[in-house]
């Protein structure tokens, strides 16, 4: 359970102020989806909370304590592109990430463990629906599949934030609902809170509990560079979507979507054929 | 229809790829044959029938002298200098190369000073080879890997600094420390451009390698050639000028397909 608290940031490169007094408090297991216009920042926002970047000014805590400076496994990404490694099959992609933490000195595991951790990886390319490929390199994979490998490859190290950057972006209509579908079982499923950023609105109350608008409120030329963007809407889902609940959004059963003490009562998974699901 | 839109079919490719090769051969006939009618003791454009027959005591008759088969005691010892300076040159380039793509530290330390080495003219340090290592082995083993290492190992900093930052980054949220990146990350991404690179290298190794033979040797193709110069030979030079070029399209082949074996995921179709 991992929550977030972002005070007083701020981010310049130069003269160029980027973003400006950011002040948010994210809760655990949220999912939070980020929008604004391009070049406002979302991207470079979700690197501060990734490590890849440190902010000028301000604190981002994790649980109370500083993030640390550098990217580490306690906080999962997923990028548009270049997610997943070109040299590695989907099964070893996916192995990677626990073969690394176990094998410090060759990244590899050999034997048992080694079988183990194959058992365990298939089980989840299984579960992002990518069973069969698990020998396929990633340009034998559609874009659609590569995200969902990509997706595997970060659960596997059990991330507490997971960050997710315009990861359906480049994805056309139909497969992106598919994975909409699943990103929203493995959010219920995983306990981990997740921040996205996307263009896309529709996807953003596709998936999300929470929306937060980056914008610049001053936007004549002149001012455009000393002035960042900052949080000019922070929308709360109504109802609200909970992490391992069946919500309105999630019924199948349309008559009864008005009576909402209905989808509070299930705890478990989303998963319409499995019922209630630790 | 335009010329840029006609390609030619399989069996067409093969017909023109092999025209500029009839063609040469049939130049050299006939300007052989029209030298020979003119003078019969013409050296300068010897006849099929010549060359063969020097193949024949070059390659397959023992040395009066020293009972050896002269053209293959000659590749071997120029293979052998060839694979040890060519086999050096790649593990100093591995190295060096990984370091200086993964590490800005080390970028820092050694880019301005890879960059100025790989522009020093090899031939220009022979002499200095020669002198300090003296006439053996070593200074032509040395010659060739001063020759290749330093654009191999900046062909491969460029090409491991080229990689998406984004998949470095994405390494590190799996809990690779910076050892694991370049091993199982970076290395096995740059290993494709190491067997490119090495190929694009055969020629200039080749270079290095016969001009230290010319200059000093016991044997050798380039040795041999320098050596039946002095003759006008142009029966043996011609025949073994074949040979090296026959040995250096043979390793080229070989990398190739080895790349393709080990590193199926990086063919340029993506399909292994």
């Amino acid at each position: 359970m991992t929550a977030l608290e972002i005070k007083g940031l701020w981010k310049e490169y130069g003269p160029q102020v980027v973003l400006e007094n950011i002040g948010l408090s994210i809760t655990p297991r949220a999912f939070v989806a980020l929008v604004g216009p391009s070049g406002c920042g979302k991207t470079t926002f979700l690197r501060m909370l990734l490590g890849q970047e440190r902010p000028t000014r301000g604190t981002i805590l994790m649980d109370g304590t500083p993030l640390p400076p550098e990217p580490g496994p306690d906080r999962g990404v997923v990028y548009q592109r270049y997610s997943v490694f070109p040299h590695l099959t989907a099964l070893q992609n996916v192995m990677l990430g626990p073969e690394l933490r176990a094998a410090r000195l060759t990244g590899r595991l050999w034997g048992r463990a080694r079988k183990g951790l194959a058992d365990e990886a298939a089980a989840l390319l299984a579960e992002v629906g990518l069973a069969g490929a698990e020998s396929k390199f990633p340009a034998q994979l559609s874009g659609g599949m590569q995200q969902r490998l990509a997706l595997a490859q970060t659960l596997m190290m059990r991330p507490k934030l997971l960050l997710l950057d315009e990861p359906f972006g480049a994805l056309d209509p139909g497969i992106r609902a598919e994975i909409h579908t699943l990103m929203r079982r493995l959010w219920n499923e995983h306990p981990m809170t997740v921040v996205m950023v996307t263009h896309d609105l529709r996807e953003a109350f596709a998936l999300a509990t929470r929306i937060i608008a980056f914008d610049r409120p001053r936007n004549r030329p002149e001012e455009r560079e000393r002035y960042g963007a900052t949080v000019t809407n922070d929308i709360a889902l109504w109802p609200p979507r909970v992490a391992g609940r069946q919500t309105v959004y999630d019924a199948d059963i349309v008559p009864e979507q008005d009576d909402l003490s209905r989808f509070a009562i299930h705890s478990g998974t989303t998963r319409p054929d499995q019922g209630a699901h630790p | 229809m335009r010329l840029i839109n006609i390609s030619p079919g399989n069996g067409g490719r093969l017909l023109l790829g092999a025209l500029p090769f009839v063609l040469l051969a049939l130049a050299y006939l006939i300007g052989s044959a029209l030298r020979l009618a003119d003078n019969p003791g013409d050296k300068l454009l010897p006849s099929l029938a010549a060359m063969g027959r020097m193949i024949e005591v070059m390659a397959f008759t023992p040395d009066k002298r020293t009972g050896d088969y002269l053209l293959w005691t000659d590749t071997a010892a120029s293979l052998l200098r060839l694979w040890a300076g060519l086999a050096i040159a790649t593990l100093i380039a591995l190295v060096l190369g990984l370091m200086n793509g993964v590490l800005p530290i080390v970028r820092a330390v050694l880019a301005p000073f890879v960059a100025f080495l790989s522009m020093v003219p090899p031939l220009a340090l022979l002499p200095v080879l020669f002198i300090v290592l003296g006439l053996g082995e070593v200074s032509k083993i040395a010659l060739i890997v001063i020759g290749v290492a330093p654009i191999l190992t900046r062909d491969l900093a460029l090409t491991a600094a080229a990689l998406p930052r984004e998949q470095i980054v994405k390494a590190e949220t799996l809990s690779a420390s910076s050892w694991l990146i370049a091993w199982r990350v970076v290395l096995p991404q740059i290993m494709p451009r190491l067997i490119d690179s090495l190929r694009l290298q055969l020629g200039p190794a080749f270079l290095f390698l016969i001009a230290a033979e010319a200059i000093s040797a016991e044997g050798g193709l380039g040795y041999r050639i320098f050596l039946v110069r002095r003759y006008l030979s142009m029966d043996i030079i011609f025949p073994y000028v074949i040979w090296i070029t026959l040995l250096a399209v043979a390793m080229d082949l070989a990398l190739r397909l080895l790349r393709r074996r080990l590193y199926p995921w990086a063919e340029p179709e993506g399909q292994p």
